[in-house]
Formats: C-alpha cells, structure tokens, sequence
C-alpha cells in the first residue's frame, strides 16, 4: 500500500514537473506575471511528491517488505540498518529516486532562495530544472520502476551486494549526485540566460555559489569513493582510471574550469559567453556520466544495471539535451555582448589558461574513457586505456597548470606585471628547487617523476604562502594587529589559498604513494612473518569470528619494527552468506607517519598457511588530507559574505516587518 | 620450462619442493629476488586482467588475474626482458591486454587527440586575444583634416 503511494506520488511528481516546465516558459515570454508565479509553488509541490516517494521506498527497505522487487534484490533482513538505508540508492531504480530528490531539492532551494532573482530569470530558470526533472521521471516510470512488486513475494532478500556495505560507499552516491544536480542548476541558469539573450550582474552572482556547490559536493563524492576503492577492494589502489571514475572525473574538472571562469564573469564582464559554453558541457558530462553507469554500455565494477532500453531513453535524453543546449547556445551566444577587456598577461589571462588546460584534460578523459567503446563500435577491434596512457597524456597537462596555480593568484586583473609576480614568487622557486635535489638524492626508484611532483607541491605551497602574506602586507596600511588582518580576510580568499594549498598536499599524496610503494605477497603460517619497507608482519594466528550477516576470518598480525613491538593488525576476509556467499577482504590499513601500512589476508591454501599481502603506500593520506582542503576551502568560499550580497536588503524587510509589532 | 618450474618452486617457500609432480596452481607469491619483483609488479599494472572490468592483474581478485601473475614471475624469474614478456602476452591477447595502448592505425587517434585538443585551444585563444593585443591601426589624417583637428582643439564650441 505504502508503496503504492510512493509510485502515485512519482506520477504526481512527473505531473508537476511538465507545469512547472512549460507554464512559467510561457509566462515569461509574454510578460505574465501570474504565469511565472507558478514556477515557485510548482518546485515546492514538486519537492513534496519525489520526498514523499523516496520516504516510501526507504520504508519498504527498512521494514523490509520483500513483495517490492529492488528490495527483495539488494537488502536482507540481516543487513545492518545503515545499509538498510544506503541500500536504497545502491542499485539502479533507487538511485535514480535519489537523484530526481536532490534535483526537486535544489529546485525548491532555487525557488526558495531567489526571491530576488529577476522574476523571468526565475521563472525560466526553474522551468529548464522541471524539464529535467520531468524527464528522470519520465524515465523512472517509463522503464525503472522501483515500485514494482514481486510476486510471490520471495520470504528473504537477497542482499545488498557485499562491497557496497560499507560507511563509505553509503554516502559517496548522495554526494556525487549532489555535483551532478548542482551543475543542472547552473546548466538551468545557463539557458534560461541564453532564452533572455543576456547575462547580467545578477546572473553572475547567482550562477558562481551554486557552481561552487556542485564542486564541493563532487569533490567530496569523488574523494569518498577514491578513498572506498582504497580500503575496501584490497589493494591499495585509489584511483584506477576506470570508466565509471572517468564519469565522474570529466564533470569535475570542466566544473573546476566553470569555477575560475564565473569568478571572472562576476568581478570583471568578460568571458561570459564561454562561462555559459562550460556550465552547458559541465553538466553534459553528468549526463554522459549518467548514460555511460546506467545504461550498461560498461561493463565495470560500479555498474549495476544492463538493459538496452533504458539505454536508449538516456541516449535520447542526452541528444535532446546536450543537442538542444548546444544549439540554443549557437544561436543565442553570438548576441550577448562583449565584456571587459583584458591584456593576455593578467588574472583573467591566468584563468583563460586555466580553463585551456582543465578542458584540455576533460577532453583527454573523455577520449580516453570513450575511444575503446567507439572503435568496437566501427569494428576496429578491441583496444584497452588504461592508466599508462592518461600518466603519458593527462598528467603533462596538469603539470604546467599546477605551476600556474601559484602564479595566477598573484596577477592584477587588466593587465599585470608577470616579472613583478615571478620576481616574488624567487623564495617558492628556492624552496622547490631545494625539494626536487634533496628528493634526487635521497629518493630511489622513480627519481626524476617524484622530484617533479613534490617539487611542485613545494612551488605550490610557498606560492600560497607567498600570497597571503602580500594580502597581509597590504592590509598593515591599516595598522591594525596581525590578527586583526589575518581575520579580515575575506573567507573567499581563505577558501581559495585553503584549496590551492589542499591541491598541493594531493599532490604529495599522489606522486609519494604512486612512486614509492612497497609490496610483498607470500605465503605465511602461523609464527612465520615477512618484511616490508622496514616492517615486521608476523602471523600469530586465524580465527573465526562472526558479523550480523557475515562470518569472517580474522587474522592477527604483529607488526615490529627493528625487533620492537608496534601493534597489532586484524586484516578480515568476510564470507557474506546472505549475498551468494560473496567473499570481501577487509583490510586492516594503519597510517605512520610515513605513510599507510596495509595488511591483507588472502586465502588459505587448505594446509596451514594464507596468502598474506603487506603494501607500504607512502603517504597516502596527504591524498585525502588535500580532498578535504579542497573541499573546506569550497565550503569558506561558500560562506563569503560577498557571495550573499542580496541577503542584507531581505534582512532588512524582515527586520521592517518585524519592527512594528515589537 | 623446467628451470622455471625450479625457480617458481623456490620462490614458493613451501617446504617440500615437489619436482616430480606438476605444480598446483597454487596463489601468488613474490618472487625472492626484490628487483625481479619490482619489474614484476610494475609489469603487472600494464597488463589487463581480460575477464575483469578495466582492471589491471596488479589489483584484481579474480582467479584469472592470480594465475596471470604467476606467469608473469615465471616469466621474469626465468630472465626474459619486460619487452619480451609484454609481447608474449600481447601475443597470446592481443593488444587488449596491454593497459598502455600501443601507437598503430587503430589508435593514432587516442593518441593524437590529447596534443591536437591542446593545439586548437591554443590557436583559438589566441586568435582572439589578439586584435585586443594590437588595437586597429589608425590611418594617419590627411591635411585636411589635420586643420580641421587644429580648429575643434582651438574652437571647441565650433
């Protein structure tokens, strides 16, 4: 019945989404007032009926009613309620709810908080989200059900597949999807400005903090699963240069571009064509994001469902989407006027090259991910890409950007002085030159890549340092404390210098971890032990223990170094019953402080003895470290009191408002 | 084959070494020999696990990627070069095991694109950078108009 409900609702939704979409269309276009006046309730209306929906299905799940198909597939009554929940939108017809949630979300947030927006921009604006929204809706009803009942109603579920319970995993889908659903917005913003046939101030200042939104929540998405395919797939890998992480990694950087470039529209006029071109493509890489997970044209680890129908209507949505943006934008663009001017050499210069080498990146991803499906297509034979390949073409492209990185904050807008700038940033090019000899001297291996990369992140680090301290020297002038400057700080330019220092600590991650790992695989027995960067791991034993839907066994292993004592492991390899009697390994990961010490416990061979694998990752954790700076920076950025800056004249009609009657 | 079967049957650690009899396709070891399997490892992540998802034999659990490891060692261990061992395996499945794709007339594209994207983008930002860099040349007045010039700077009202 509850279930029921949930389906009618979707209807309901889908309903609502086609008024909103065409309604306020129309209201805008011959100036009817009351017409758009429907795009707000309608985002409201439409919030309440995909919330109720959603409620309904995680209703299913955590009482477990079996009779509804997806959640006799992907729960168990044994199934902890965490994953009861995130069982929801671990599979394909519920993850398709979450994501129509957040979009009816962030429209009703777009309704809700751009009571000041110009009424047209408004209206159109929530009508492109209605026509996104009504087509997932479409789309769900159409070919996802996911209130379809199975019948007879099996006793017990069948689990949800073992590697995707897990804290993790429970939330990178809702983040991910976040990112995606905060590009649409933007996307929305984009065409409604290219159906008005301009872009103005208040354009600028709504398209920037939602942008800056998307990237929060996608590098947080993105790095939340990084970090899952870290522990949980056993091998120390965190990034694999697989399709489904390519899906999501193009929207991020053409996102990341979008960034920059808003910023550029907001202070400066110009670009703002190109801005409009990024927020299109930035959110057609979801799309394509979306198509290529769902529709089952990869086969990957990630994808849970193949169904060439489904696949179909995404290749149409995209089409009409991607198409109709493209050609609105082709049409409409050449009539926005012109903006600022600027000199090549200048902070609007710096972003140009910045957007030049992002996009260049997405587009090497995007050929890369794409290329092996196409030339199967035409009959070309089967190629793979893999992680060679975007090391030999991805990462020359994001060397030269992170040089640029330090540089670019330091210009002047216009026109700028590049020798002044060099010439303060000689202490950051001593101190990288100082890392990149003492990492040739000291490092082995790989020495010429690892002494590039941190010498790098050395640039990068003393180029943000470099800047905030002419921030603050500018700031003396006032003659206020160093504390009183450092807190007048706008929280924008902390978010920025917080951002690029995060990218920097990555890049240590990346290059240490990737460089200089240590592996070893053997076979242990009890009492026996193997060494590994320096580390002593001894097996003292195996034993059995039990989880609410798993058994596992558990090995303990005593880790020395130099003959003293250090800890003790307990790496598990989990046998999940409940879920066709799938095996996951659980690795037990400690960080040093020179990095990641990883223990796997692989299978036993039947007489005593397990396989054991022992990684030493060097500094791995620098790689989530640099995510969450990347990520607190977004957040400071986002909370810029500039940003808001049609918040006061509403504070102040509230405070109006509230003054008689106090 | 022999010889290779000695060495793999040393680097299992397993006590009784079993020469007689063919190995069991028994799980992964490293190689005793650190160098030897450094260059193994780091041949592993080049080879694609052909039954996996896009991953690589160097982190799959799957029983195909364990017994590609092994052979992998044996190969290492009985002294051939990393080429030799990349071209024994391309041979046996084709190019798509290699993760790295090699430059032939079915990939010069992957492998161009990357550069030409770059190019173009270049191209074009210059392009239209530069009429902005270099303002339109001004014809230089001919007399008449030079007087005419002379007269609103002396008369503006005029």
């Amino acid at each position: 019945m509850i279930a029921e409900l949930g389906h009618f609702a979707l209807i309901l939704a889908l309903c609502v989404a086609c008024a909103q979409a065409t309604v306020p269309l129309l209201g805008a276009a011959w100036g009817e007032a009351r017409l758009m006046e429907l795009a707000r309730p309608a985002a409201h209306a439409q919030l309440a009926m995909v919330a109720l929906a959603f409620a309904a299905l995680t209703n299913a799940y955590v009482t477990g009613d079996f009779s509804v198909a997806v959640v006799a597939q992907n729960s168990h009554s044994a199934q902890p309620l965490l994953y009861r929940v995130s069982a929801v939108w671990g599979n394909h017809e519920g993850s398709l709810v979450l994501w129509v949630l957040i979009l009816a979300v962030f429209g009703a947030a777009v309704a809700g908080f751009g009571r000041n927006l110009p009424p047209a921009l408004a209206a159109r604006t929530l009508a492109v989200q209605a026509m996104i929204g009504a087509a997932f809706l479409a789309f769900i009803l159409a070919t996802s059900n996911p209130f379809a009942r199975a019948f007879p109603a099996p006793a017990e579920g069948m689990s949800l597949n073992p590697l995707l319970q897990d804290p993790g995993l429970a939330f990178h889908p809702p983040l991910l999807y976040g990112g995606y659903v905060g590009l649409s917005i933007v996307f929305s913003f984009a065409v409604a400005a290219l159906l008005e046939g301009r872009i103005d101030a208040a354009w600028s200042r709504w398209v920037r903090p939602w942008t800056l939104a998307a990237w929060v929540c996608l590098t947080a998405g993105i790095a939340l699963g990084s970090w899952w395919a870290y522990y949980e797939l056993g091998w120390g890998g965190w990034w694999y240069w697989d399709q489904v992480e390519n899906a999501s990694f193009m929207p991020w950087l053409v996102a990341t571009a979008l960034l920059h470039s808003a910023i550029v529209v907001e202070r400066r006029d110009a670009l703002k064509s190109w801005t409009v071109l990024l927020a299109i493509l930035g959110f057609s890489l979801s799309l394509l994001g979306t198509f290529l997970v769902r529709s089952g044209v990869l086969t990957s680890v990630h994808t849970f469902a193949s169904d060439p129908g489904r696949g179909l209507f995404i290749l149409l949505m995209l089409v009409v989407a991607i198409g109709g943006s493209l050609a609105l934008y082709a049409w409409r663009a050449p009539k926005l006027s012109p903006g600022g001017l600027f000199a090549p050499v200048s902070r609007e210069g710096a972003v140009v090259l910045n957007n030049l080498l992002l996009c260049t990146g997405a587009a090497t991803v995007f050929v890369g991910t794409l290329y092996p499906l196409a030339l199967e297509v035409v009959g070309g034979g089967r190629v793979s890409v893999g992680p060679p390949f975007f090391a030999g073409t991805f990462v020359p492209l994001m060397v030269p950007l992170a040089v640029a990185v330090a540089v670019g904050p330091l210009l002047a807008w216009k026109r700028a002085d590049l020798g002044g700038a060099l010439g303060r940033l000689g202490a950051a090019a001593g101190i990288a030159g100082a890392v990149a000899v003492a990492t040739l001297w000291i490092a082995v291996g790989d020495k010429v890549w690892g002494a590039v990369g941190l010498a790098l992140a050395a640039w990068l680090a003393a180029g943000v340092a470099t800047e905030l301290a002419g921030r603050l020297r500018m700031a003396r002038a006032s003659g206020a404390g160093l504390g009183r400057r450092l807190a007048a700080l706008p929280a924008g330019e902390w978010g920025m210098a917080l951002a690029h220092l995060g990218l920097a600590v990555a890049i240590v991650g990346m290059t240490a971890s990737s460089l200089w790992e240590r592996g070893h695989v053997g076979a242990l027995r009890a009492g026996e032990s193997m060494t590994v960067a320096g580390y002593t791991v001894a097996l003292r034993g195996v034993a059995e223990v039990a989880g609410p839907n798993y058994t596992a066994a558990r090995g303990q292993f005593d880790v020395a170094v130099g003959g003293r004592p250090l800890m003790t492991l307990l790496p598990e390899r989990r046998h999940y019953h409940t879920a066709g009697d799938q095996t996951t390994t659980e690795a037990a990961i400690r960080t040093r402080p020179l990095g990641d010490l990883y223990v796997v416990l692989g299978e036993p061979d039947g007489q005593g003895a397990w396989t054991v694998r022992v990684h030493f990752r060097p500094m791995v954790s620098a790689l989530w470290a640099g995510a969450l700076m990347m990520v607190l920076g977004g957040l400071a950025s986002l909370a810029d009191r500039r940003l808001r800056v049609g918040a006061p004249s509403r504070r102040r009609r509230v405070a109006q408002a509230a003054a008689p009657t106090a | 084959m022999l010889c290779a079967a000695a060495l793999l049957a040393g680097a299992l650690l397993a006590a009784p070494p079993a020469l007689a009899q063919p190995i069991p396709p028994a799980p992964d070891r490293s190689l005793a020999d650190h160098v030897a399997e450094a260059r193994a490892q780091a041949l592993m992540r080049e080879l694609r696990c052909v039954v996996c998802k896009g991953q690589s034999i160097g982190d799959s659990n799957a029983e195909l990627a364990a017994d590609m490891r092994r052979l992998v060692r044996e190969r290492i261990a009985a002294g051939e070069g990393d080429a030799a061992v990349r071209e024994w395996f391309r041979a046996r499945y084709g190019d798509f095991v290699l993760l790295d794709p090699p430059f032939t007339a079915a990939t010069w594209a992957l492998w161009l694109a990357p550069p030409a994207v770059l190019a173009l983008g270049t191209a074009g930002i210059l392009l239209w950078l530069r009429p902005r860099r270099t303002p339109a040349p001004v014809a230089a007045l001919d007399a008449g108009e030079e007087e005419r010039l002379a007269r609103l700077v002396e008369h503006p009202a005029d």
